[in-house]
């Protein structure tokens, strides 16, 4: 049975000695972090040189959070895509959890960015929403993951439910390269601050100097630490949740 | 009903009897096309409705955008490519249907053939369906829109390398949404962002071909179009069998 396996898999993962686990140290961790992170960004980082209206110097500081975000969801999407492969090669309950895990954890960052983008975006370009290729790559990935919740949702048996969201994880994986080459050959607008390109229609670029950059990447680790913790409780709760309903099965059909 | 299962078993000793080189696999993979037709031309419902429905969505634009003469070759595109996703998801959410209510894929999964085949076999079952609507519908699109004759060719060329892109996914999608609580609700929610390049590629080509656009303007968009057709079949084909057993 599977569901034995699975059993003496979360056994060995959840068996964590002492009071102060591993769990405590990454809250901590990146906890402390993700506050130096606001000061950083709010306080230490200088406003960009190049921006007049106070509302666009204000509005440039999401920058610091919406990068990370976007970076964390693309992240989130990429560990989903290879924890699907490996549930397919390894059939290996674990790497259905981790795949789980990072795609609630990738739609909500990128909820997060898809939040924040407008914020900036309206004193900036002075519209809340354009059809920009990064934006819509967003929605696009947004919405790809979001209908692999609801597959996993819609199917009872949990052997069928894993194996359907490996495979529809992996194809939506593929599509998103594709999809970018498609929207991006469509038009662009948003400035190319991080990867540069030869977008010369953009709007709302500033020069990064090294302190708006250092803070980014201060930013962007604190995120990636923010991440691994996150992905380390919701792969045990999920672990747990997983326990308790073979614990349950075990229950009723005794 | 028994009207598939006996054109199954009918088909089945042929494909068995030859098991091994292309031509073996192709015929098993015409068995299983041959099953779909026979059965649709037995009933005739999925290709009705989805020729019916698409007539709808095109009529439909037409109340929506109240259709002008300066503003046909706009949205004239865009008109035909929602009308053929559409009449095509429809056709796809019918196309497990008949496979789980009524044990077919039991019987092809107990047939002596590759689990691609039986991929390959609804693919292009799907793909001809589909086909046989827009045939009806290209015509019909280009009196509505008054467009010359001559570029039925291209058009027709566009269109099929556009069905194949969704209907290559869509087929390994509804193999899956047909196994869900939601069924037919759950597949376009899983497939339109995947075929997002197939309709953006398809609609551009499109419309050059209605503007007179000169070919090596958008010929990124044809080669976008076919390398979205060649991945996505060779990934359904890949994890299809992931999908089936059972």
């Amino acid at each position: 049975m599977a569901t034995q396996t699975a059993v003496t898999q979360q056994e060995q993962t959840t068996t964590t000695g002492g009071s102060f686990t591993y769990g405590h140290a990454l809250t901590i961790v990146s906890g402390v972090l993700m506050i130096a992170a606001l000061y950083m960004a709010l306080i230490w980082a200088p406003d960009a040189v190049n921006l007049t209206a106070p509302a666009e110097r204000a509005a440039q500081r999401i920058f610091y959070f919406h990068v990370p975000a976007a970076w964390i969801g693309f992240l989130a999407f990429i560990v989903a895509a290879v924890a699907s492969l490996l549930y397919l090669i390894t059939r290996k309950q674990k790497w259905d959890v981790w795949a789980l895990s990072s795609v609630e954890l990738g739609v909500a960052f990128f909820a997060m960015v898809m939040l924040s983008g407008p914020i900036w975006a309206k004193p900036t370009w002075n519209v809340w929403w354009t059809w920009d290729p990064r934006l819509t790559i967003s929605t696009i990935s947004w919405l790809l993951y979001i209908g692999y919740l609801m597959l996993r949702g819609a199917v009872d048996n949990p052997d069928r439910q894993a194996r359907f969201a490996a495979v529809y994880a992996i194809i939506a994986a593929m599509s998103v390269p594709i999809n970018w080459i498609a929207i991006r050959w469509w038009r662009t607008i948003h400035p190319a601050v991080v990867l540069p390109g030869n977008n010369s229609g953009a709007q709302g670029g500033f020069g990064m100097s090294a302190d708006i950059r250092t803070t980014l990447i201060f930013c962007l680790f604190a995120f990636t630490m923010f991440f691994i913790t996150l992905m380390y409780h919701r792969i045990k709760l999920e672990n747990l949740k997983r326990r308790v309903e073979t614990i349950r099965q075990q229950i009723i059909y005794q | 009903m028994t009207q598939q299962i006996k054109s199954l078993t009918e088909s089945r000793p042929s494909s068995a009897a030859k098991t091994g080189g292309i031509g073996g696999y192709l015929r098993k993979v015409f068995a299983i096309v041959a099953k779909d037709v026979a059965t649709e031309l037995r009933t005739k419902e999925m290709v009705s409705a989805m020729f019916v429905f698409s007539l709808l969505v095109i009529l439909i634009f037409n109340f929506a955008f109240d259709l002008r003469a300066e503003n046909l070759n706009t949205v004239a595109p865009g008109v035909l490519w929602v009308a053929i996703i559409f009449a095509g998801m429809l056709g796809l959410s019918r196309s497990f249907i008949l496979e789980r209510d009524q044990g077919v894929l039991d019987g092809l999964l107990l047939a002596p053939i590759d689990r691609s085949a039986i991929y390959f076999g609804k693919m292009i079952g799907n793909v001809l369906f589909i086909s046989v609507v827009e045939i009806v519908v290209l015509p019909i699109f280009m009196i509505l829109f008054n467009q010359p004759a001559n570029i039925l060719p291209m058009l027709v060329g566009v269109v099929i390398l556009g069905t194949i892109g969704f209907a290559s996914v869509g087929t390994l999608f509804s193999a899956m949404a047909v196994h869900t609580r939601a069924r037919e609700v759950l597949l376009p929610i899983m497939l339109f962002p995947v075929v997002v390049p197939v309709i953006l590629s398809a609609v551009r080509l499109t419309s050059a071909i209605l503007d007179r656009t000169p070919f090596e303007e958008v010929s990124h968009w044809l080669t976008l179009l076919v390398v979205f057709d060649a991945i996505f079949v060779a990934a359904s084909f890949m994890l299809f069998e992931y999908v089936v057993e059972e």
